[in-house]
């Protein structure tokens, strides 16, 4: 059975679009046919940080509305087996993603793909509520702040009422929290909420911790999922997420900060 | 310099802590506003209104003399309705 995934956050700007593009890279690279697709109509995004920009054809909005098919549509990652990315339309109607065009493309997705990651828009509108609806389970982006915390329990308070699960009275949408932009060493000193802070505050489970790395900007600018980064911290921290999202024993790695208790007392 | 603010950073309030009881109660709050929605709080006046309509068929009372009010222990709600009956020469029937 075919999974359909958000990657969702309420609050912009969280690491939505790169968590999708590494999770999906990720399901791909362990040989599971995986498509992501960018739910931000008219701020399309997803394609950059794949490197797929100047191959986009056709777009999510085009299948939709009968302008060109699905296989058109879908762009075969160049690098990873078994990945497509399928690219949001740059129109400004934000209404041109209807329920029922969405539940015919997730209807054909789901005969080839196991699994469908969502990259959902910010916000708690329309298009935040069409890529969630779907949804068997949610990646639930938080940023260890305020607002962001904030902004993920809205949402989650969404996926347990506006979803097709929850108004079928299906079960609900299996969620799990990912921390993003985290960093041990702020959360040491005090002045940044904890991994277990924040559980405890959206009391939902702890898929994992991505720490905050200058990777994920060298990665996006490259067009290159971080996943594909075998150097990069922020990387090996999505490839255990996705092998915990797979049902893998795999410790947290990155919760604690590397250095010893001496060398934060004495050192930088 | 680490050393001392390793040890300065420990009294003050932090900030993290802040936040924590902070969102806290902004999320205790909102829960509870985003479940209030469809059940409990809402229907109170309207419950109010009707039963003084049925109490007036037998008893002429004040609207202050009814008062229902919800309230809650721990895990359970309780509904408490209190109707102050008038004195026995004044009834109606
Ligand atoms: N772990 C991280 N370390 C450092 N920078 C990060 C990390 N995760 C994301 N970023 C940066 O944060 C910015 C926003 O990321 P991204 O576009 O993935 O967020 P988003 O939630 O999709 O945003 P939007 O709500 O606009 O769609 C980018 O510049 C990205 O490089
Ligand atoms: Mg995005």
């Amino acid at each position: 059975m075919a999974k359909i995934i958000v990657v969702t956050s309420g609050k912009g700007g969280v690491g939505k679009t790169t968590t999708s593009a590494a999770f999906a890279t990720g399901l791909a690279l362990r040989g599971h046919q995986t498509v992501v697709i960018d739910f931000d109509v008219g701020l399309r995004n997803l394609d950059l940080v794949m490197g797929c920009e100047r191959r986009v054809v056709y777009d999510f909005v085009n299948v939709i509305n009968g302008e060109g098919n699905l296989n058109q549509a879908l762009i075969k990652d160049k690098r990873v087996e078994s990945l497509f990315i399928l690219p949001a339309s740059q129109t400004r109607d934000k209404e041109a993603l209807t329920m029922k065009g969405v539940a015919k493309v997730m209807e054909v997705l789901k005969k080839r793909f196991e699994y469908i990651i969502c990259d959902s828009p910010a916000g708690i509108e329309h298009g935040a509520i069409m890529a969630m609806y779907f949804a068997d389970e949610a990646l639930i982006v938080t940023n260890p702040e305020v607002s962001s915390v904030r902004d993920s329990d809205r949402i989650i308070g969404m996926l347990s009422s506006k979803t097709r699960r929850a108004v079928q009275n299906l079960p609900p949408v299996k969620e799990h929290l990912l921390l993003t932009r985290y960093s041990s060493k702020r959360v040491n000193t005090g002045d940044m909420l904890s991994a277990q802070d924040v559980q405890e505050i959206l009391a939902i489970p702890l898929l994992g911790v991505i720490p905050e790395s200058k990777s994920v900007l060298q990665a996006s600018n490259a067009g290159i999922p971080v996943t594909l980064d075998k150097n990069s911290n922020a990387g090996q921290a999505y490839l255990d997420v996705v092998a915990r999202f797979l049902g893998e024993e795999c410790p947290q790695r990155f919760i604690e900060d590397k250095k010893g208790f001496f060398s934060r007392l004495f050192g930088s | 310099m680490g050393f001392f603010n390793y040890f300065r950073a420990t009294y003050p309030p932090k900030t993290a802590t802040v936040a924590k009881e902070r969102l806290q109660i902004i999320v205790a709050h909102e829960r509870k506003q985003r479940s209030g929605q469809n059940s409990t709080l809402d229907y109170l006046p309207l419950l109010q209104k009707e039963l003084l309509e049925v109490v007036r068929k037998y008893v002429a009372i004040a609207d202050e003399h009814i008062k229902v009010n919800l309230e809650k222990e721990g895990d359970y709600e309780i509904l408490e309705l209190n109707i102050t009956l008038p004195d026995p020469d004044n009834r109606s029937t």
